[in-house]
């Protein structure tokens, strides 16, 4: 469905994303993961337009997209959340995720656009009410508007910038086993970025592991976890910490 | 049904005034009233959405001169020449705002643009005296047998308040046809974070010229009527930074989220104006525009919602404030 082919990206003289190749099957779970600065982020604002690639291509159904603008790589059927919310507090929770619904899925009808938002507001858990507003909800319920938002675009690929920093352990638990509902009502293929690994490799079938913008380490998530440069990078030399995490994650 | 009825008897009321009550100068106010609100609310259709133009009195100044210059020259009747104004006023707005929107010119930076707008074409507005008559004015010539549909000229000034409160009304109908469309969504969200809305699936360049364009050309529009009723255009009166800073006054002052603000704003700044050239006469000259001022820096501190809009909240918070009450306990 989506296959990123030596894709680079530079900024001036330093390269935040150094040829990294992936590809993501249809139905798919992929973790994209990495400490902070690793080029997650810049992977996926080159996939999803907001970013010109330096170098390398990226290929959605078998058509070109790098460069393309933003709302036309929503239109091709590439949703995307933000890693920090980005709701508009100007609109209701609803017509936030009406807006979406009309204008992600190239502005049909207004009564369409409605019907994807309460959709999506139902997968994610926030009630209709047209009168609820954006300033009421939490950082769990800011992350489901995000989410709601970028699924009444009616994506066939989720970019989940999820970030699930500044949700306490339940929520986060609850934030993974939504992306993972999600995939089995909706079929939508997900790729989700996250530097905590705990959570992440509960839900996603395949793991790719990102450390100063090269690949280090793909694969099933128990065999990544157990791969010794991934287990440097992300927990250092500390071997209890690392013994720890495999328990965790196992 | 019961929504539509003050409006319609408002409307009626308005229609039936010069028939009633016709004296030539509380008339003539009206209509100048008007006809800026018309201006006004145009501006405020992007004005609301951040989109704050120093450039519609060049809009205006288009409208207006176009329309003068296409008669006097040409013999072009307004019913052809005023199109040819909103497309021309349309053209430019297109290629100042164009690149500005493409390259992300935005807030402060976007008003400063647009501020050079309205400084050229008064420039060529005066530089081109020998046909449009530079800062002395232009006035279109009369037609003969004074009023005719034709030239869009009319003696009695019941005919031009009918025009100026047609014009007006569709100008408050096109606020609210704007504030019921998806557009509004997208401006809003624009207007807040242009990524996010770009990542909702907005093409922001092109919803921004959108709206831009559509405020340029009923700009322009107020432009040519005022040409038309008032038969004088001076670079002063109808073009420039000074009428463009005056929208912005009005319309902060009268509101800017609401349908009926700038119209508020019209009738303050004017009467205003009124008052200070009846009670101190050429020694006031600009005085207004030092009054417009420090009300406009009071009023973005301490009313930003605008007379109408601030009224409006202070009716609306009681009953919202019992109607969230019951969510707040659930939350």
């Amino acid at each position: 469905m989506l296959a990123v082919t030596d894709l680079s990206k530079q900024f001036g003289g330093f390269t935040a994303v150094d040829r990294v190749s992936f590809t993501v099957g249809k139905g798919e779970i992929l973790g994209l993961i990495g400490p902070n600065g690793s080029g997650k982020s810049t992977i996926f604002n080159m996939i999803s337009g907001t970013l010109t690639p330096s170098g390398g291509a990226i290929a959605f159904e078998g058509r070109e997209i790098g460069g393309l603008a933003p709302h036309r790589v929503t239109n091709r059927g590439i949703g995307r959340t933000f890693q920090i919310p980005r709701p508009f507090r100007r609109l209701s929770i609803l017509d936030n995720v009406i807006l979406a619904g009309f204008y992600g899925q190239g502005r049909h009808s207004k009564k369409a656009a409605q019907a994807a938002a309460e959709q999506a507001l139902d997968l994610v858990g926030l009630p209709h009410d047209p009168h609820a507003k954006v300033d009421g909800l939490g950082a769990a319920g800011l992350k489901k508007l995000e989410l709601a938002k970028a699924l009444a675009t009616a994506p066939k690929l989720l970019l989940a910038d999820e970030s699930l920093g500044g949700l306490d352990e339940h929520e986060m638990n609850q934030a993974a086993d939504m992306l993972k509902r999600i995939r089995r009502e909706t079929g939508i293929t997900i790729i989700w970025v996250e530097h905590i690994m705990g959570v992440l490799m509960r839900v996603v079938d395949r793991v790719m592991v990102l450390d100063h913008g090269e690949k280090i380490a793909e694969g099933p998530p128990s065999h990544v976890a157990r791969d010794p440069r991934v287990i440097e990078v992300y927990l250092g030399t500390d071997t209890q910490a690392a013994d720890a995490a495999q328990t965790r994650i196992a | 049904m019961k929504r539509w009825l003050p409006w319609t008897i408002a409307g009626a009321l308005l229609v039936a005034l010069p028939f009633v009550y016709n004296a030539p100068y509380p008339l003539h106010i009206m209509v100048v009233i008007l006809i800026w609100s018309f201006a006004y609310t145009s501006w405020s259709i992007m004005g609301r959405f951040g989109l704050v133009s120093l450039g519609h009195g060049g809009f205006m100044g288009i409208g207006a001169y176009v329309t003068a210059l296409l008669w006097n020259h040409a013999g072009m009747s307004p019913w052809l020449s005023i199109p040819m104004a909103l497309l021309a006023s349309a053209t430019i707005a297109i290629l100042v705002a164009y690149p500005c929107f493409r390259f992300r010119i935005t807030g402060h930076y976007f008003a400063l643009v647009t501020l050079a707008l309205s400084g050229i074409v008064l420039q060529v507005i005066t530089a081109t005296r020998d046909h449009t008559g530079g800062s002395l004015g232009y006035t279109p010539e009369r037609h003969q047998g004074g009023s005719s549909i034709y030239a869009l000229q009319f003696i009695d000034k019941e005919t031009w308040y009918l025009i100026a409160l047609g014009v007006w009304a569709a100008g408050i109908v096109i606020w609210y046809r704007v504030e019921r469309s998806m557009m509004r969504y997208a401006l809003e969200a624009i207007s807040e974070d242009e990524d996010a809305a770009a990542a909702a699936g907005v093409h922001v360049t092109w919803e921004k010229l959108k709206v831009t364009v559509l405020s340029a050309m009923m700009t322009a529009l107020a432009g040519a009527l005022y040409c038309q009723y008032q038969m004088f255009i001076s670079p002063d009166t109808v073009s420039g930074i000074s009428i463009s800073l005056q929208m912005v006054f009005a319309v902060v002052v009268g509101g800017i989220y609401v349908s009926l603000g700038p119209t508020i704003g019209a009738i303050i700044t004017i009467l205003l104006a009124e008052v200070l050239r009846i009670s101190f006469g050429t020694a006031a000259v600009g005085y207004d525009n030092l009054v417009y001022g420090v009300l406009l820096v009071l009023f973005i501190i301490f009313l930003p919602k605008g007379i109408l809009g601030g009224l409006m909240e202070a009716r609306a918070r009681p009953q919202a404030a019992t109607a969230a009450q019951p969510k707040a306990s659930r939350a």
